[in-house]
């Protein structure tokens, strides 16, 4: 329908049928607005992705077959292990060992699959003891039944350390950055956007212009050199902190935009003149009336802000510029794949970087699908 | 459009302001100054040289107050004077002049690949909406938004290395590093940059992709395209002259925030290829809080980055007649 | 429907457009929108026909059926849009030509001239006035761009625009409102269509704006002698400008005939709800206007038997919630859809 028809009207416009029930008008626009996500078939999958990452980054220490630390050096640069479900036809799971030669001119280790040696898997073995919310415990998920054994799921590094497991550890770090960063990044983006958007005139032209200074700038160089300040001398948490602000410093511009770019639609919308007309103070109208209509959308944009702040700490750490070992964070992790003559013998070094690629378009399918949901003027 | 150049020219003194003021706050920042720095260097080489220190001190102003020091750096950047290298023992300004023009030649030509796949493809995207080649660009687009650059230049220099056992890195083979220039040194060059420019311009592509799409989409529902269909032109030719024209501006004028992402993933993507551009310099340069190195790199980065987007917002107003004539 | 007339056919002598059973759906979400539900019109030559409705009530969807313009999630799913260009053509089924080939193009613009709601948006800002103007003629006929201008111009000229020659190089928005609907007016008339679609052209200007367009509209259909299919929910406008109304209601024609007849002898209840319901020209002010009750229900939702049936306050029960109303011919080309019509014959 074209908008003349939707504007001159004899008679009022007609709700349409899927205005939903009548009654409270705040929920049934949440309600409606889940009913439009459902709909979007990739972002509810990205949902559950992100579920399932978030969980297995809380438990890592018992999803994780062996610990952050835990290294072997006879088995550094070991090739991944091709899972084997089925044992001489019945159902069992089991990996075969490695077989290793070392070059004795180059001292170049290879290993080969040792079919000879079995080492069967399964679900809650003991292993390396963990404690996880103050409960001490060695059982995990999964990993080789005999403590000890070789399993290098997705392959060693150059200490003999489970790639895999530690992919798994990093993501404690890596992915919690995104969501404080983010938090960070929302009082201040809902502050400086708010205020901007709401007062208008001149405190808004500042802001934008700080705003606009901000995003003409690269980000990187600035991150690296703000980081590159941090003291030697901190610890895992200080730095972590430290990071997490100095991304935050940069990515609350994005939204406070959105956030500007809606008070100042609506602060001229009938319901905020109604509600100044009533004397309701201005903070007043700001959290009770502004905040709540534009919460669809600052939601979707607080999940797009995910991502920039999960790669800016991979890039920043990837250049050992951010975390710093025995920290692991995927980009600290991604850093050992830095030499290409490591990486060109293995190549498996990379694949912290799919858990990244992973998160990252998880979040830009959900931003994605919870931005449309909450657009009222869908096509 | 008289007022409008000048009013985005008033504009660009608080920023550069702003620029130079966080660019001696980098520089500031790490504890301890930029003396202490150098004297725990020359005491690691064994011998601490009074009167290097002494200049070095009366150089920079360092027993005055912060915002004196800030004048005697902004001066004498004026006058070309960036400050001093302790890394290189050199001049800052002769280290960050040939690798700076590097820097910004990888970044306009990757802005140049950008712009040159992701405007036919955002076209394609928005007039086959839905269609099997707009899914594919999409997730495409989506991916390279995931992939962080390095991840990327690393993946591609896997490839490149593994199964054409071309050795990525640097931007000459080894034969040609010091010859003179002909035609197999260029295409040597060629050979080695195209991989980063790729690289750099990958995010942009998929970033901008998305912005035409959806733009254009916009633009094709609007009035003023019924009224060319209504003359009876082609769709082809209606859809050129008048869509694709009016997203243009909109297309273009993202240079605001690509070309500062673009000058970040150069910095990245240079560490990783090795190349001798700005980013490798100002790595070793942090790490080794060689400050005035850093701050410089970082300002003139800044710098450079708030001028391009400066320059093309003003052709683009100049391309916009309701700007041109002084309608906004 | 046997499809083999149209209310008014038989009374309109050399028909340039005949619309016979139009059927245009919409797919929307959750179901499909039948915009146009079986609309029958014909518009004879030189004569202005105007199709007269709510908002939703199917007249936009109709006219943008003819051109082909019609949104990519809209169908045409039966009927015929019979036009010719000169009295002696053979009629060409518009609804079956490829909306993208050279025939539907051929038609667009030179055959048929359309002139929309918003002259602020309807033209590219970006491009000059003589540019798109020029273009009409440079698409259909083989000129040099120099000879498109000079036609350009006078027919700016033609539309009252003063100075027509330096307004070529300006740009939509140095124009006013008003200025800009004569420059659509220009740019349709360019080719000397038969038949013009004016879009509800004067919805968006002001009154005295609209009352200077009307004007422009009657003039240069005495000149030129084209056919007018005119759009619009506002009966003032109709009063004005129709020689033939068809008023329309949830995608059907419910009442068609001659200006006075509709104005002075309305028989289907809606039409006279809906005369009721405006202020008459001239006339005392004070008192309240009778409005239609209810409202137009949701697209998706249309009643059972006759469509108007819930808001009509002459609806018989058992019959009008049941069965769709008969056609009913009221003589002199007055013909209305409506049981009403039934008893009074």
């Amino acid at each position: 329908m074209r908008k003349a028809d939707r504007v001159a009207t004899m008679t009022p416009p007609v709700p349409s049928a899927s205005a939903g029930p009548p009654g409270d008008g705040q929920a049934s626009q949440r309600r409606l607005i889940w009913r439009r996500f459902r709909r979007h078939r990739v972002a509810m999958v990205s949902l559950c992705v992100l579920a399932v990452a978030y969980l297995v980054a809380i438990l890592s220490p018992f999803v994780a077959p062996s610990s952050a630390g835990a290294y072997d050096a006879d088995y550094a640069y070991a090739p991944p292990q091709r899972v084997h479900v089925l044992d001489d036809g019945r159902l069992g799971l089991y990996v075969y060992g490695y077989r290793s030669d070392t070059d004795p001119v180059s001292l170049a280790r290879t290993f080969t699959v040792d079919e000879s040696r079995k080492i069967p898997l399964g679900f809650f073995v003991r292993g390396e003891p963990y404690s996880l919310f103050g409960f001490e415990s060695d059982v995990h998920l999964f990993g080789p039944q005999r403590v000890g054994d070789p399993f290098y799921l997705t392959g060693a590094n150059s200490q003999g350390q489970d790639v895999f497991s530690r992919t798994l550890h990093a993501a404690r770090i890596s992915m919690s950055v995104g969501l404080v960063g983010v938090f960070l990044s929302f009082v201040l983006g809902v502050l400086i956007g708010g205020v901007s958007g709401f007062f208008a005139g001149r405190v808004d032209t500042v802001i934008q212009r700080l705003i606009e200074f901000i995003i003409a700038v690269p980000a990187i160089p600035l991150w690296m050199g703000l980081s590159a300040a941090l003291p030697p001398g901190w610890s895992t948490l200080q730095i972590y902190f430290g990071i997490t602000i100095i991304l935050s410093l940069i990515g609350w511009t994005g939204l406070a935009r959105v956030v500007r770019g809606q008070f100042l639609s609506l602060r001229e919308e009938e319901f905020t003149v109604a509600a100044r007309l009533d004397g309701v103070g201005r903070l007043r109208i700001i959290v009770r009336h502004l905040l709540p209509s534009c919460a669809g959308y600052i939601i979707a944009a607080l999940t797009l802000a995910i991502p920039g702040m999960i790669l800016g700490e991979t890039t920043l750490s990837f250049l050992g510029l951010g975390m710093q070992p025995p920290a692991v964070s995927w980009g600290v992790l991604l850093q050992e794949g830095q030499n290409l003559r490591a990486l060109s013998s293995a190549p498996w070094l990379l694949f912290p970087g799919l858990a990244v690629v992973l998160v990252v378009l998880a979040f830009n399918f959900l931003g994605d699908g919870l931005r449309d949901a909450a657009d009222p003027y869908e096509r | 459009m008289g007022r409008y150049v000048l009013r985005r020219l008033l504009y660009l003194i608080p920023t550069i302001f702003l620029i130079s003021a966080v660019s001696f706050l980098i520089i500031q920042l790490p504890p301890g100054s930029y003396l202490d720095t150098v004297i725990a260097e020359m005491a690691a080489e064994g011998r601490v040289d009074e009167t290097r220190i002494a200049v070095l001190e009366q150089r920079y102003g360092l027993d005055e107050p912060l915002h004196v020091q800030y004048l005697t750096w902004i001066g004498g950047m004026l006058h070309g004077d960036f400050g001093e290298s302790f890394l290189w023992n050199a001049p800052v300004s002769e280290l960050i002049g040939s690798r700076l023009l590097l820097s910004v030649a990888i970044s306009l030509c990757a802005l140049l690949v950008t712009w040159m796949l992701a405007f036919p493809i955002g076209i394609y995207s928005a007039v086959r909406r839905y269609s099997f080649g707009d899914y594919a660009f999409t997730m495409v687009g989506f991916v390279g938004l995931a992939v962080p650059e390095f991840l990327l230049g690393l993946g591609l220099a896997y490839v490149a290395f593994t199964w054409f056992g071309q050795d990525v890195g640097g931007l000459f083979s080894p034969e040609f590093q010091d010859s003179a220039w002909n035609l197999g040194k260029v295409l040597d060059l060629l050979s080695n940059v195209w991989m980063p420019i790729v690289v750099v311009g990958a995010a942009g592509t998929a970033a901008l992709i998305r912005t035409l799409r959806s733009t254009l989409l916009d633009e094709l529902a609007k009035p003023y395209v019924d009224t060319a269909r209504a003359k009876g032109l082609t769709e082809r030719r209606l859809l050129l002259k008048y869509p694709v024209r009016m997203a243009l501006g909109p297309f273009l004028s993202t240079v605001g925030w690509v070309l500062p992402a673009l000058v970040s993933g150069e910095v990245v993507v240079s560490i990783v290829f090795n190349l001798p551009t700005t980013g490798p310099l100002l790595l070793q340069a942090l790490k080794a809080q060689d400050m005035y190195l850093a701050g410089s790199f970082i300002m003139i980065l800044s710098l450079l980055t708030v001028l391009g987007t400066l320059l093309s917002d003003l052709l683009l107003a100049w391309s916009d007649p309701r700007i041109r004539y002084g309608n906004r | 429907m046997n499809g083999e007339w149209t209310p008014g056919e038989a009374d309109v002598k050399e028909p340039v457009l005949r619309i016979r059973d139009l059927r245009t759906h919409i797919g929307v979400d959750g179901g499909v929108v039948r915009a146009v539900d079986g609309v029958d019109l014909a518009v004879g030559r030189g004569e202005t026909l105007c199709l007269v409705g709510e908002s939703g009530s199917g007249k936009s969807v109709a006219a943008r059926s003819v051109m082909r313009l019609l949104v990519p999630s809209a169908r045409i799913v039966t009927g015929e849009i019979l036009f010719s260009r000169e009295p002696e053509d053979d009629p060409v089924d518009l609804a079956r030509l490829d909306p993208r080939g050279p025939a539907m193009r051929a038609v667009r613009g030179a055959g048929i001239g359309m002139v929309f709601q918003e002259p602020m948006s309807s033209l590219s800002p970006v491009h000059t006035v003589g540019d798109q103007v020029a273009e009409m003629a440079l698409t259909h006929s083989a000129i040099s761009k120099r000879e498109a201008r000079e036609q350009a111009a006078q027919m700016l000229d033609h539309v009252g625009i003063t100075q027509p020659r330096k307004r070529l190089d300006d740009y939509p928005f140095q124009l006013s409102g008003g200025m800009r609907q004569r420059v659509m007016i220009a740019m349709a008339l360019m080719c000397n269509p038969a038949l013009l679609i004016a879009d509800e052209p004067t919805t968006a200007l002001d009154v005295t704006t609209q009352a200077q367009i009307l004007d422009l509209l009657r003039r240069i259909q005495d000149e030129h002698g084209m056919a007018i299919l005119f759009i619009t929910h506002d009966m003032g406008v109709v009063a004005e400008m129709a020689e033939r109304v068809a008023v329309m209601y949830l995608g059907r024609v419910v009442e068609t005939g001659g200006v006075t007849e509709i104005f002075d002898a309305p028989r289907h209840p809606y039409t006279r709800a809906m005369l009721a319901s405006i202020p008459s020209i001239g006339g005392a002010r004070g008192g309240e206007l009778p409005a239609i009750t209810g409202s137009v229900p949701p697209p998706l939702h249309r009643p059972r038997g006759c469509s108007f049936h819930p808001r009509c306050a002459v609806a018989v029960a058992g019959r009008c919630d049941e069965h769709a109303p008969p056609r009913i011919d009221l003589g002199d080309g007055h013909w209305m859809e409506c049981v009403h019509g039934e008893e009074s014959r």
